[in-house]
């Protein structure tokens, strides 16, 4: 333990404090502290030099953009080509090219229907998520699959690249939010049956791999069901899917659920409300509000997790990218395919992740 | 919300009845539920020169894809009557279990678990197969028997992977498999340098050859390792079907031997010959009895060919595999192709 | 108003769906009916269309010969052993890469996550873009890329990347010289086992002599002593009886060492980097978490600033990192799986893959399978919530 000493020679003046402001003063604040932050710093710019010019060099400088075949690829850098020559099947797969106003008709309504919903200035919301939770889907399915009004059928096996990524991921999403919802009010039951059978079936599907559920849904899903039943791959893959999903969207309910204060049902019990109007008028409304941002990154986790159909065999946006690595006249631009394919998910994972953020710090300030 | 939900869910049961109702719905009568549908659906595989490979406009050619044809002939007179489904190794079996597709042309070995536990029928050889060995020629390997510690890139879920096993431990040499799901993914392997040799059956490794980039870099070696007679399969326990799959191949068989082709089908359709007559259904009710229309045969040879036609078309002389007939010559040539006879 | 003679209005038992408890009991053996209703109608309708379609059943396949040889395992194995031992060595195979990503995740998560809140504005950039890189593309994706698009472009075995002559990289792994024990070695094993055992003790008893003088020994730096020191000293004193095996290149590749596959790096590159930005995020919102005041008070204690993150904010940040970062652990073994699509013999591509499709017994695979994960699952969330126990805040 040190001794306490007085020190009574006085100290000298301070110096005139540094320049707070201006680029130089940024500059030491933030990069220059000190000598380890300094070294830090200088190592971290020399990196990224050393890393992001070959990269910048490759992808844009000695690029090729323009061509139809491997020939236009001579510079030695990305062969973008590649991705434009092959580009329309990266989005519909092996839709049949004169019906693919069908699909861009139903991405089309999509984007509409979620700019409505997301966006918070546009009116009627509730009409908004009626029509996407139950108009939407059916009008989508008979686009996609056709059969309707003379609409040439289209069998799913032609379905594929981003458009099936997509029809997994927003199916898995909204076919798993009512089952998510029931799950969750079980697990809150006081009813020891329906609370055990609801926790059990939770932790089970949340416990298993994606892959051994689809897996399940491929293999064996068809020896549950009677013979005379045979489902389509793609609907067999969409059920384990919903399954999976519904696990955690349950315990995203379970999460808006619990921030709803107890005095708010309480309150509905006292005025003489059965269950299912205290929980269908007053604390599912609110908590949904509450669950929204849950609710979009497990679609970004599912979003993500749907490229995981390719090893049962479906043609998603990675699987179709991949099978095109492997044509002959293609041979040695994975490269390529993989930044497009990783570009392309990123975009859609990294919006949703900063829409959810915003969505989390408005609700935020609403408490 | 709780009206939503009600809504939701009516919509997703009425989406999932149309796809119920819009899939291939079929018990034991797998003919019957054929004919509704119009179409035979054919498992083949994702992409084998000579075998099952889609063209530059998504048409299948090959020797699988044309038994399928012919099965589409003799029960629709139709060949054009068929839904191709590309499946790798693992998803095969599976897919004819569920029942999603009817028939199993997809160069399978037949094995005597494939056949019983499995819960399979083999209708008969389209093609005798054996497993060889591609190696890197700048290698300088002569012999299987230089192999010893060597990597060897296979296709997982095969007969290729068990019989690679086999033949190491026999010789007492070691290996390191290096296994792959489909043969797209074996080649690239290969090609890259992950493994020394390419596994597989020799005839498909003519065809895989092609795909490298510049072919001469690799050769096949002398071994043949295995038997690989290879085959359609359908589901175990409905025989209309297993009769009708097994006979169209019978047929093509037949045809060559009988000197049928899809040229002269026409002129010798009103052949008096017994044999022929019988073939051609102008005699007898074989069709009948398999649930087929009584030209079933002539349908299968005037619009796809007998079976020498089709070896030639896809794998053969006429092909830029250049497989040679060998044991796939009709039993009267040297070989071990022999149908029972149409009576 | 009642007159007082009438008898008081005597209350009807309601009818037995208006009371709220009879209605449960209703409800749930309703459920209870329809639960089992379910289960038999899939049971019989599996048991009907296995027996229809010939498929054999049972466990019996655990011991027929397995027949395929797999790439990498922990124990013995062969062709000629038994698809339960392929189940064993799948297991080992998929504990293993988890493991290591467990551990690379961690570490990687806990740098960046605190680079992300650097006072050095480049650096926490850098973490921050990481973050978002990686945590937004599908990991298969990222599998894909470092197996298929980076460790393909490895030179072949005879044109290795070498480290003085030692350790290689190539496109069959990375070779490393394996450490072979000579006779007299389990001595510093034994040394290095009594000096760990030795560091604890002194910590705790350090611990004790702190919260009773509040004296305190730099008792770090004397553990870390011993247990370089008196293992080193045995080891030198026992003649040094350590040898290298050293990878060498001859026939095919290279002989001797130890091969870490390309497909168990790719993985382990992809698991770790991925969990890795979610760990980073976790952490990083765990330490801000914890109030600035706690800082402040720290430094106003004079505590040194290491000594404030580890005494007094991880401490608190652990609490709230230490759920989180379970579900990440799980999420991590269960990410393991997608080891079938580069063919590294995983539980799922040996077991739910090869073996399934050679006995054709896809029930009781995939059943096994699935409960090796959910055991796995419950192991972690078991060891986790024991260890959160003991990091959460004793209340004097």
């Amino acid at each position: 333990m040190s001794k306490l000493t007085l020190n009574t020679t006085p100290v000298d003046a301070r110096p005139a404090p540094k320049r707070s402001i201006g680029a130089i003063a940024w500059l030491r604040a933030n990069l220059f502290q000190g000598p380890i932050n300094s070294v830090l710093s200088l190592l971290a710019i020399w990196a990224l030099i050393a890393g992001l010019t070959p990269l910048i060099q490759w992808a844009i400088i000695d690029a090729d953009w323009i061509g139809t075949s491997r020939e236009a690829c001579s510079s030695g850098g990305a062969c973008w080509v590649f991705i434009s020559a092959r580009f329309e099947q990266f989005i519909y797969g092996f839709y049949p090219s004169e019906l693919r106003w069908r699909v861009d008709l139903t991405f089309v309504l999509f984007a509409v229907m979620i700019a409505w919903l997301a966006l918070p200035r546009l009116p009627a919301k509730k009409l908004a998520a009626v029509l996407t939770l139950a108009v939407f889907p059916i009008v989508a399915f008979y686009l996609l699959h056709g059969g309707l009004f003379g609409m040439p059928t289209v069998p799913t096996h032609r379905w594929g690249g981003l458009m099936l990524t997509l029809v997994l991921a927003v199916v898995g999403i909204v076919a798993a939010l009512p089952i998510g919802i029931v799950l969750a009010l079980g697990r809150q039951s006081k009813m020891p049956i329906v609370k055990s059978i609801s926790v059990v079936f939770i932790e089970f599907w949340r416990g298993v791999p994606l892959i051994t559920v689809l897996f399940m849904a491929s293999v064996m899903l068809p020896l549950f069901v009677p013979t005379e039943v045979d489902m389509d791959k793609l609907v067999r893959a969409l059920i384990g899917i919903t399954l999976f999903q519904s696990a955690y969207m349950a315990e995203v309910v379970r999460g808006g659920l619990q921030a709803i204060p107890k005095g708010q049902e309480e309150a509905a019990a006292a005025l003489g409300m059965g269950y299912w109007k205290r929980m269908g008028l007053i604390v599912l409304p609110q908590a949904l509000k509450m669950m929204i941002p849950g609710i979009v990154n497990t679609f970004i986790a599912l979003f993500k997790d749907t490229s995981l159909v390719l090893i049962i065999g479906l043609f998603d946006l990675l699987a179709i990218v991949q099978a095109a690595l492997a044509d002959a006249d293609w041979l040695g631009y994975s490269i390529e395919g993989y930044v497009f394919v990783a570009f392309v998910f990123w975009i859609f994972c990294f919006g949703m992740s900063r829409y959810s953020q915003y969505l989390e710090r408005k609700l935020h300030t609403g408490h | 919300m709780l009206h939503n939900n009600k809504t939701l869910l009516c919509s997703a049961t009425a989406i999932m009845a149309t796809l119920l109702a819009t899939g291939s719905a079929q018990a034991g009568e797998t003919m019957d539920a054929v004919k509704e549908r119009g179409q035979v659906v054919c498992g083949v595989s994702t992409g084998l020169p000579g075998f099952s490979t889609p063209d530059d406009q998504g048409n299948w050619e090959g020797i699988d894809v044309d038994v399928c044809h012919g099965v589409a002939a003799a029960v629709f007179g139709d060949a054009s009557k068929v839904q191709f489904v590309p499946l790798n190794a693992k998803e095969r079996f599976t897919a004819l279990q569920s029942g999603e597709i009817d028939v199993l042309s997809r160069n399978t070995t037949w094995t005597a678990t494939r056949d019983t536990t499995l819960g399979l029928n083999f209708t008969g050889v389209s093609f005798y197969d054996g497993q060889g060995f591609l190696v890197k020629e700048s290698l300088g390997i002569d012999s299987a028997k230089q192999l010893d510690g060597a990597a060897f890139c296979v296709q997982s879920g095969t007969t290729t992977e068990l019989n690679l096993a086999d033949y190491f431990q026999a010789h007492d040499m070691s290996f390191e498999p290096v296994v792959f799901d489909t043969s797209d993914q074996t080649v690239g392997g290969f090609e890259a340098g992950r493994c020394d040799v390419l596994t597989s059956d020799t005839s498909q490794l003519n065809a895989l050859r092609i795909k490298l980039s510049d072919p001469d870099s690799a050769k096949v070696l002398p071994e043949v390792i295995s038997k690989e007679p290879l085959g359609p399969v359908v589901r175990q326990g409905d025989d209309q079907w297993f009769n009708a799959v097994k006979w169209t191949l019978f047929a093509m068989i037949n045809a060559e031997e009988m000197g049928i082709s899809s040229e002269n089908a026409d002129e010798m359709k009103g052949s008096e010959k017994p044999g022929i007559a019988r073939f051609m259904g102008s005699e007898g009710n074989f069709g009948e009895a398999m649930g087929l229309p009584a030209d079933w045969a002539y349908s299968i040879v005037s619009q796809v060919g007998n079976y020498g036609e089709v070896f030639d078309r896809n794998v053969g002389a006429g092909s830029p595999l250049n497989i040679e007939r060998g044991l796939n010559a009709l039993w009267t040539e040297g070989g071990i192709q022999y149908a029972p006879p149409i009576r | 108003m009642t007159t007082p003679s009438s008898p008081p209005p005597r209350r009807e038992t309601p009818p037995f769906w208006r009371d709220p408890a009879k209605r449960a009991l209703l409800f749930q053996a309703l459920m209870l009916a329809a639960l089992f209703a379910v289960i038999g109608f899939i049971v019989s309708n599996t048991l009907e269309n296995l027996d229809a379609r010939g498929i054999t059943t049972g466990f019996g396949f655990l011991h027929d010969t397995a027949g395929f040889g797999i790439v990498q395992s922990l124990i013995d194995y062969t062709p000629q052993s038994t698809y339960g031992r392929t189940f064993l060595v799948g297991l080992l195979n998929t504990l293993l890469v988890s493991t290591l990503g467990i551990a690379a995740a961690t570490i990687i998560g806990f740098l960046m996550g605190i680079a992300r809140l650097s006072p050095n504005w480049l650096i926490a950039r850098i973490a921050g873009a990481y973050v978002e890189i990686f945590r937004n593309i599908p990991l298969l994706l990222q599998i894909f890329f470092w197996y298929f698009a980076v460790l393909r472009s490895l030179p072949s075995p005879r044109q290795s990347m070498s480290l003085g002559e030692a350790v290689f990289l190539n496109i069959r792994g990375l070779v490393v010289p394996a450490p072979v024990g000579g006779p007299g070695f389990v001595w510093t094993l034994v040394a290095l086992a009594v000096a760990v055992i030795a560091a604890i003790v002194l910590v705790r008893w350090n611990r004790r002599r702190q919260a009773a003088t509040g004296d305190r020994l730099p008792a770090g730096w004397i553990s870390a002593g011993i247990i370089v020191v008196l293992p080193a000293v045995v080891f030198i004193a026992s003649g040094m009886p350590l040898t290298w095996d050293i990878p060498k290149l001859g026939g095919f590749n290279f002989s001797g060492g130890i091969t870490v596959l390309p497909e168990l790096l790719a993985l382990w590159l992809a698991l770790s980097i991925y969990t890795g930005a979610f760990i980073a995020e976790i952490v990083r919102s765990g330490i801000q978490a914890v109030s600035k005041g706690q800082t402040e008070a720290a430094r106003a204690l004079s505590l040194s600033g290491g000594m404030t993150l580890r005494l007094v904010v991880i401490p608190q940040a652990m609490r709230v990192i230490i759920p989180p970062l379970t579900s990440q652990y799980l999420n991590l073994i269960k990410n393991s799986s997608l080891a079938t699509a580069i063919g590294y013999p995983d539980l799922v591509s040996v077991f739910a893959g090869t073996t399934l499709n050679q006995t054709g017994q896809a029930i009781e695979v995939i059943m096994m399978t699935m409960a090796v994960y959910l055991t796995l699952s419950l192991l972690v969330s078991m060891f986790m919530n024991w260890f959160n126990a003991r990091m959460a805040l004793v209340e004097r």
